[in-house]
């Protein structure tokens, strides 16, 4: 039951998107979270919304899978509308009723703010339904690898995020076959109450916490064995290419990010 | 062929407990082992076989005594990275072993770390990972593979180090016999056609049968070291010793106790197959 578990929300595929240079893809990601930002009207939205759609259509990922990754966030999407509509005030009231008073700024802002939320959503998601968590992990150490300087440990810390990768379904594994024994001996962990069940829990902790120790020690003697001595001098099987496609994608988010401001200064100009 | 393994009056004490006598685990061993050998380790549990396998790569050092691998002290601290691809170690639980969720990155682990350049450590890679049978599995991840078969790509892992010789601590305890069967095939073949020098640590008395020598441990010293077929028709020494011999080799011996007249240093299936033949003709 609980192999059923898929880690990380990546949708293999070779679309264009997804054969995109992962470092390019994180540098994108975040010119697209600072294009929606930057951007203080729908008419700006509207610009990051064509990216997102053209984005999407390329990346061949079913639309629905985007309505998924945005389903846990409806009550937050919800919280956001109702407070920015009840508690803005400003420009002609539209609808009174004894303290409640909901105004053209309120509806204006929340429906704003709710398109802002989802396009963040949606375009965030695609740089993790497009590029494997492994992948992701090996752009970020190399994006970082600059800090190594200042003596942060870019290396190690990206060598922990895998061997985790690594590891997750050999202790979802490890998890079922403990809780299938604690089972035969009479633990009860799918009943009782709330409490009982916490406390049940602990039967499979243990365990599983001491297994993972052991795993782990030797795990670092294999690496050892295998003249593992930390990211000096290390060359990788993995090569990250970027070719022209990079370049041009990279400079299409550059355009769509200079238009989202250039119509911001507009905007604000004629006083929209 | 020249030694590749030179261990001289090794003893090793794992460091003692405040309060507590360290304990010897290996007594003074002394074993040579040829270049291109198939050896075999046999023993109880704490006999010390892992902790002798410990020191060829230099895992463990010596308390006293001297252990050297291809003219390489395994004491020597600056050396020891040269060492560990010299002599590659593979261990008991294949999923402990395995560093990476890519299959062929994994079998890359030790070349990236030894600054492999990138072309030569993609051929190493596939190299190895045909030589074990699993290339067509190269982009799987370890978790969607057998025992058997995450077995074999760690042993691909330490291949494509090129090393001289292979120790392996019972790489089959944890495997069905169809893993099983798959793993020992594949260190045969490097052996006969590599010429990689193994160790093999096992508690399977019919894989010891397949080896060209057999050392038995107990109470960390070497008791016995000869040919298998020499080692295993001491049944009732190894009985004492608390070792199994092969099943044909135990039915020949039950059989010569019954006054039977079968050879005493069967084996194979084959050979045993013959010999009750014989009996009925």
């Amino acid at each position: 039951m609980l192999r059923d578990i898929t880690i990380g929300q990546y949708f293999p595929g070779n679309s264009l998107i997804h054969r995109l240079d992962p470092r390019f893809k994180i540098v994108m990601t975040l010119i697209y979270i600072v294009m929606l930002f930057t951007g203080s009207s729908v008419f700006c939205l509207a610009l990051g919304a064509v990216y997102t759609i053209i984005a999407i259509a390329l990346s061949k990922i079913p639309v629905k899978m985007f309505f998924k990754s945005l389903r846990p966030l409806l009550p937050f999407l919800v919280l956001t509308a109702v407070l920015n509509v009840l508690f803005l005030d400003g420009g002609d009231v539209l609808f009174k009723w004894k303290f409640i008073e909901i105004t053209e700024d309120g509806v204006r802002t929340s429906v704003f703010m709710i398109i802002r939320i989802v396009l963040l959503i949606t375009g965030s998601s695609l740089l993790t339904y497009t590029t494997s968590p492994i992948t992701l992990t090996d752009a970020i150490e190399r994006l970082l690898s600059p800090l190594k300087k200042i003596k942060v440990p870019v290396h190690e810390l990206a060598m922990m995020m895998s061997i985790a990768l690594r590891f997750i379904p050999t202790l979802i594994e490890e998890t079922d076959k403990i809780m299938s024994a604690q089972k035969a001996r009479g633990a009860e962990i799918d009943s009782g109450s709330f409490m009982t069940r916490a406390k049940n829990m602990i039967s499979i902790l243990v365990p599983l916490f001491i297994s993972s120790f052991r795993r782990a020690d030797e795990l670092a003697t294999a690496m050892e064995c295998r003249c593992y001595r930390g990211g000096d001098g290390r060359t990788r099987l993995r090569q990250l290419r970027s070719a022209a496609r990079d370049y041009i994608a990279l400079t299409v988010t550059v355009v769509f990010l200079a238009g989202t401001i250039v119509l911001n200064i507009l905007l604000k100009q004629f006083g929209i | 062929m020249g030694k590749i393994i030179e261990i001289k009056d090794l003893r090793f004490a794992y460091a003692a407990q405040e309060g507590e006598k360290a304990e010897e685990v290996l007594r003074g061993i002394s074993l040579d082992i040829e270049e291109g050998e198939f050896t075999a380790i046999l023993g109880h549990n704490g006999s010390g076989k892992s902790t002798l396998a410990k020191h060829i790569n230099g895992i463990l050092v010596p308390s006293s005594g001297k252990v050297t691998v291809d003219g390489i002290d395994t004491a020597d601290e600056e050396k020891i990275f040269e060492l560990r691809q010299r002599a590659g170690m593979v261990f008991q639980n294949p999923d402990n072993q395995i560093v990476s969720s890519v299959v062929e990155e994994d079998v890359a682990f030790a070349l990236e770390n030894l600054g492999v350049p990138y072309e030569e450590m993609r051929r190493r890679v596939d190299d190895a990972l045909k030589a074990v049978n699993m290339y067509d599995y190269r982009l799987h991840s370890p978790s969607q593979l057998s025992g058997g078969q995450k077995q074999r790509v760690a042993i691909a892992g330490i291949i494509a180090m090129e090393p001289k010789c292979i120790i392996l601590d019972e790489p089959t305890a944890m495997l069905d016999p169809q893993g099983r069967k798959e793993v020992m095939a594949v260190i045969r073949k490097m052996n006969r056609e590599k010429g990689i020098t193994i160790v093999l640590i096992t508690h399977y008395m019919d894989e010891a049968a397949q080896c060209g020598r057999v050392v038995v441990m107990d109470k960390g010293k070497v008791v016995m070291d000869d040919t298998p077929r020499a080692v295993f028709s001491q049944v009732e020494k190894m009985k004492r010793i608390g070792l199994d011999v092969p099943q044909v080799t135990e039915l020949a011996w039950e059989l010569r106790k019954k006054g039977y007249d079968v050879p005493a240093d069967i084996i194979t299936e084959d050979e045993c197959v013959d010999a009750i033949e014989k009996l009925f003709r």
